[in-house]
C-alpha cells in the first residue's frame, strides 16, 4: 500500500482530491476556495501602509493563512515520508525543448539548474525568482484570483469572469513559455 | 468614502465577504483548514503538480497531465456545488452556504495575462508556491516574497490601473 502511495499519483486522483477541496471548505465553514488572497492578507498584516486595499479586518481571514500553512506542511510531509525515489518522468519532446535552454537535470521535481541557492544573486535568479514571483503576485491580485479562485472555484460556480480570467492565464502562459522564455534563456 | 465601483472590485478580490456568523477566531477553530491544507499540499507534491517541468509540458502542449488534473477538479467542483445548491446543503455547523456572482472587469484580462506569464516562469501558481517551499526548495521563498511585493504594489496603485 505504501509503495502505491509513493508512486506519482494519477491525474484523475489529483483532480478529484483538488476538486473535493471546494465542497470541503464550503461544508466546514462556508469558505470559498482561493489561495492568492493569502498574499493580500500577508500585506494587510505586515505592511498595510495605510493603503485602503489592505485596510480590512484580516483576523476574519485567518482561516486562509492556516490553509496555506497547511499546504506548506503537506508539501514537507509528502516529500519527507512519501517521496518517490525515481527521477520525474517528463515528456521526451519537453526534454528536447528544455535541453536547448541547458535544462538537463531531472533528479528533482524542480530543475536544480534554476532553483538552487547559488542562483539567488545571479541574473537567472533575478528573473526566475524575483520577476516571476512579482508577476504571479501582481497578476493574481489584479485578476482577482488565481488557478484556485478562478479556474477551479469560479468555473465550478459557472462564473463567466472566471472563464475569461482562466483563458487569459493560459494565454499568458503559452506566450511566456513559447516566446518569452526562449529569449530570456539566451541571456544566461 | 468608497465608491460603489470600488466596493464591487473589492468583492471580486476573493475576499471572504460572507464570513461565518459564528465566532471563528482562535487557533482551534482554524485547525480544520490547516488539515485540509495539509491534504491539499500532499496532493500537489505526490501528483508532481508543484513541478516546474509539468508546467512547461502543459504550456508546450506536450502532456495531457495538467489538463487532466484541472479538468477533473473543475468537474468535481461543479458537481459538488450543484449538489449543495440543489439540496440546499448546510455547513457542518448548520449555516446556509452562500455564493456570490463575480462581476467582470478588465483586470481579469490584464491581470490574467500577467499572472499567466509569471506562472510559466516560476512553474507555480500561488498554491504550489507554498508546497514547493515545504518540499525543500528554499529559494522559492524569494519567489514568495516577491509575490507579496507584487500584491502590495497592485494594492498601492490599483486606483490608477484600468479595471
Amino acid at each position: 500500500m505504501l509503495e502505491l502511495v509513493k508512486q506519482p499519483w494519477h491525474w484523475a486522483v489529483a483532480g478529484i482530491l483538488i476538486g473535493l477541496t471546494v465542497p470541503a471548505l464550503l461544508l466546514i465553514g462556508n469558505k470559498k476556495f482561493g489561495i492568492s488572497s493569502s498574499l493580500r492578507h500577508v500585506c494587510a498584516i505586515c505592511i498595510p501602509a495605510n493603503i485602503p486595499f489592505f485596510k480590512y479586518d484580516w483576523k476574519k481571514e485567518m482561516w486562509n493563512l492556516f490553509f496555506v500553512v497547511g499546504v506548506l506542511i503537506g508539501g514537507f510531509l509528502a516529500t519527507q515520508f512519501l517521496s518517490n525515489p525515481d527521477a520525474i518522468v517528463v515528456s521526451q519532446t519537453t526534454k528536447t525543448t528544455l535541453a536547448q535552454f541547458g535544462i538537463t537535470d531531472y533528479s528533482h521535481l524542480m530543475p536544480m539548474q534554476i532553483f538552487s541557492i547559488e542562483n539567488i544573486f545571479t541574473l537567472k535568479g533575478f528573473f526566475f525568482f524575483v520577476v516571476g514571483g512579482f508577476l504571479v503576485g501582481f497578476g493574481t491580485r489584479y485578476a482577482g484570483g488565481c488557478t484556485s479562485g478562478h479556474a477551479i472555484m469560479g468555473l465550478s460556480n459557472l462564473q463567466l469572469p472566471s472563464l475569461i480570467a482562466t483563458c487569459c492565464f493560459m494565454a499568458g502562459g503559452f506566450f511566456s513559455a513559447n516566446l518569452l522564455m526562449p529569449l530570456i534563456f539566451k541571456l544566461f | 468614502m468608497e465608491s460603489k465601483k470600488s466596493i464591487e472590485v473589492r468583492h471580486q478580490d476573493a475576499m471572504c465577504t460572507n464570513e461565518s456568523k459564528k465566532s471563528e477566531n482562535g487557533f482551534l477553530s482554524n485547525i480544520k483548514y490547516l488539515i485540509v491544507g495539509i491534504v491539499f499540499g500532499t496532493v500537489f507534491v505526490k501528483a508532481e503538480i508543484i513541478s516546474w517541468f509539468r508546467i512547461q509540458e502543459m504550456f508546450h502542449l506536450q502532456s495531457f497531465f495538467m489538463y487532466g488534473v484541472i479538468g477533473t477538479a473543475v468537474v468535481v467542483g461543479m458537481l459538488s456545488i450543484w449538489v449543495i445548491k440543489r439540496f440546499n446543503v448546510k455547513t457542518f455547523s448548520g449555516e446556509k452556504i452562500s455564493f456570490e456572482n463575480k462581476t467582470f472587469n478588465k483586470g481579469q484580462i490584464y491581470g490574467g495575462l500577467i499572472f499567466g506569464i509569471g506562472w510559466a516562469i516560476t512553474g507555480a501558481c500561488p498554491g504550489p508556491l507554498f508546497a514547493q517551499i515545504g518540499s525543500g526548495f528554499l529559494v522559492v521563498f524569494i519567489t514568495f516574497l516577491s509575490a507579496v511585493a507584487g500584491t502590495w504594489i497592485y494594492g498601492k496603485y490599483r486606483e490608477q490601473l484600468p479595471h
